[in-house]
């Protein structure tokens, strides 16, 4: 037998990762095989290194990094308000999210507060994100199913959702609207108008999906029994989010320590006790409808005012201002020549991504740039329980527990 | 041109063989399926049905690069990927192309920094460099309209 | 602070050693290393702390021209690992901090009472050079297998290439590797 295993390239020997496989396979019996980082099923760069026994996963070794941008080291390098705009980059499905997080750990930090109109078109947008990434999820596990037609029909809603991103703030995915201290500016008159409008056609779509898929007997052969994972494991594992929800588990962030104005809308977090993936399916179709509750509700309740903080040591002042001002002269040229200064110390902040836990652990050494700043993505930590939940499972069905861990590799590697 | 202006509507058209050969080329050119991050979800969206790439003969992404004439470069190519990249452009059989979609591909983007590589071309040689992070699907469309202009006028002698 | 986070507060003070940190309304403990997986097993047993959020480390070499004065950068650890862990019947948050001395550091593991530190403390070993005894698989996770280095040391270089403009446009373009057909 070749006990010349490639690993990228350059051969590594067997003893390196003799520890990771069983002794089936230095024995013959098993066969040790690449799913490589280019493969059509995996949702990005990952790699995994399989022990297959005929169709069977005796063992699944994930091989991250593929994707690894550096992104925690380039921002150490920019001052604070540079290095949103690569908060973007990193969950690439959840951008809205990603900047929400770094504002609210920035604002921590600082003892900054956004005004209410802000928090409360914070919580839209986050919303409506949460809504397109569950919709991308769906149109790429239907397809990983077979079911082709319902990736052209997600899309076509994500749409709707990208144009008001757009009308927004300019931009389709990467908007960096929201801004520390609040928001970028205020929304246009359409916006209310567009959102409505997405609120009166988006629960007949989801009916739509549920009718094509809840009670479908190729996806209830497919994903019942596939991809357990127990609660107790799930814990050990730290999972979050909708996997930890569909064991069992309602552990939901914007419940248990609600962030920008979670606490005044009414909605449930969507729970089951499946554990398998079929559960995870419900969660994720659930949550798309909570979500456009809280999109209703906040909507309804906008209130009227400003969308930025009047802090003048951390928020630039309006244009107007700077012709008959001194003070917001000034103000405005250090802030955007140096930037602001936060005092020295550590916070973390978390917030629920469609993923799980998203936090961000800022360390401020009383310069303008951070000292240290840590993402602590929801995907890193749920692959690690990918072996466990596709021992003993077909690689058919390995494709399905890849697609239902609903990992963004942006998020993985960072 | 030719006969058909003598001797009317006989159903001939005469044509050079070198536009026929990239007239062939242009419509039916599929793509590999390489995407890495961020542009590659812009890439679905232009497959999808707002933004419909079949009308360009894109209908579907092979996975396999032996079956695929286009790798379009779509995402931050880190140094770990990189030997990869090039192994799989290795594997595509001539004539092939490469679109690099968006600013990290193109010449690093917005990260210039030890895990990026700094443009793609450094590792393929590029055919169409598409701006924007990510570009519209529009733009990505555009990209792709400008690389069949290109391979509009190829001669067969580059391929042969 | 309250209750429960004051009675943990005794219990690691008493029984560690551990010293309080306050800042923003989040509690830290600091710990010396030889203690980590007793306070974790405490944590995880008694208190009922059962998720890890998050392991990570900062690198506080040299000096920066903000904060730190000369005789703390000296006598201070390089490297300070931080945890959050997370109690969800309770709904609290609390963290740890170890500080570390030396530019090789090794510390005890806590895969065996947290599993998913796992991927965590492996993240560690490729960015820091921070070694852990007793985790079962140490290798690099992000970056290549044959890189050389610990990338997010501070004294590690960010890798900033020039930019080419339109100035100095032919200058870069002569010596950028360009691949060939």
């Amino acid at each position: 037998m070749d006990t010349n295993i490639e690993m990228n390239l350059t051969p590594v020997s067997l003893d390196e990762i003799k520890h990771l496989i069983s002794e089936r396979a230095i024995q013959g019996e098993t066969v040790l095989l690449n799913m490589g980082p280019q493969h059509p099923s995996t949702h990005g760069v990952l790699r995994l290194l399989l022990e297959l026994d005929g169709e069977t996963v005796v063992n699944c070794v994930p091989d991250v990094g593929f994707l690894h941008t550096g992104i925690e080291k380039n921002m150490e390098a920019k001052t604070y308000v540079q290095a949103e705009v690569m908060s973007d980059r990193l969950d690439y499905l959840n951008n809205v999210g990603n900047n929400l997080a770094y504002c609210l750990a920035v604002e921590k930090l600082v003892e900054l507060d956004a005004p209410p109109r802000a928090q409360a078109i914070r919580v839209i947008l986050t919303e409506l994100q949460r809504i397109s990434s569950h919709l991308v999820w769906l149109g790429t596990h239907a397809l990983d199913m077979g079911a082709m037609s319902l990736f052209l029909y997600c899309f076509r809603e994500r749409e709707m959702i990208l144009d008001i991103l757009e009308l927004v703030s300019g931009q389709r995915m990467m908007t960096t609207y929201i801004r520390p201290g609040g928001l970028w500016r205020d929304t246009p008159v359409e916006f209310e108008a567009a959102v409505r409008n997405f609120i009166k056609t988006f629960p007949g779509r989801v009916d739509e999906y549920e009718r094509l898929l809840t009670k479908n007997p190729i996806l209830l052969r497919r994903t019942q029994g596939i991809g357990i994972l127990k609660p107790d494991v799930a814990l050990q594992y730290g999972v979050t989010g909708p996997m930890l929800r569909a064991s069992g588990v309602a552990h939901d962030l914007r419940k248990a320590q609600p962030y920008s104005g979670y606490e005044q809308y009414d909605f449930e977090v969507p729970t089951q006790t499946g554990c398998d993936t079929y559960a995870r399916y419900l969660v994720r179709m659930e949550e798309m409808r909570q979500s456009l509750r809280i999109v209703e509700q906040a909507l309804n309740k906008l209130p009227l005012g400003p969308v930025r903080s009047n802090n003048r040591k951390f928020i630039p002042p309006p244009r107007s201002e700077l012709g008959t001002s001194m003070e917001a002269l000034i103000h405005h040229f250090k802030l955007w020549t140096e930037g602001f200064t936060p005092p020295k110390g550590s916070v973390y902040s978390a917030v629920e991504s469609p993923r799980g836990e998203l936090g961000v652990y800022l360390e401020s050494d009383g310069s303008p740039k951070p000292y240290r700043i840590h993402w602590r993505t929801p995907s890193f930590t749920n692959m690690q329980v990918l072996p466990i939940m596709a021992k003993g499972h077909l690689v058919a069905d390995l494709v399905l527990i890849i697609g239902t861990v609903d990992i963004v590799l942006g998020d993985v590697d960072r | 041109m030719g006969i058909e202006q003598k001797l009317g509507n006989l159903g001939i058209v005469t044509l050079k063989l070198e536009e026929v050969i990239n007239w062939s080329r242009t419509n039916a050119m599929w793509p590999m399926l390489f995407g890495l991050a961020c542009c590659a979800i812009e890439m679905m969206s232009a497959q999808a049905s707002n933004y419909d790439m079949s009308r360009f003969g894109m209908e579907l992404m092979r996975a396999s690069p032996r079956q695929s004439d286009l790798m379009i470069v779509a995402g931050r190519v880190t140094r770990k990927m990189s030997p990869i990249l090039r192994r799989l452009y290795d594997q595509m059989p001539d004539p092939k192309w490469v679109i690099s979609m968006g600013d990290c591909a193109s010449c690093g983007g917005v990260f210039n920094n030890y895990a990026i590589v700094q443009g793609v071309d450094e590792v393929v040689p590029v055919d169409v460099y598409v701006a924007g992070c990510p570009p519209r699907p529009e733009a990505l469309i555009h990209g792709i309209v400008t690389l069949y202009e290109k391979v509009k006028s190829e001669r067969m002698k580059d391929w042969a | 602070m309250d209750e429960t986070t004051q009675a943990i507060v005794k219990t690691f003070q008493e029984r560690f050693g551990a010293q309080t940190d306050e800042f923003r309304g989040e509690v830290s403990l600091i710990l010396p290393p030889a203690h980590i997986q007793a306070a974790c097993q405490a944590l995880r047993d008694e208190f009922e702390f059962n998720l890890l959020s998050e392991e990570t480390a900062v690198d506080y070499w040299g000096e920066t021209s903000f904060g730190r004065n000369d005789s703390s950068s000296e006598q201070s650890p390089r490297f300070h690992v931080v945890y959050r862990i997370r109690s969800l019947p309770r709904n609290q948050i609390i963290g740890l901090r170890v500080p570390l001395d030396g530019n090789a550091p090794v510390m005890p593991s806590i895969t065996s009472i947290y599993a998913n530190a796992d991927w965590f403390e492996r993240e560690l070993w490729d960015m820091f050079g921070i070694r852990f005894e007793g985790h079962p698989d140490l290798r690099r996770i992000v970056m290549p297998y044959d890189w050389v280095g610990h990338p997010l040391r501070k004294d590690y270089p960010l890798g900033y290439e020039e930019v080419q403009f339109s100035f100095n446009f032919d200058e870069i373009d002569e010596r950028k590797p360009y691949a060939q057909e």
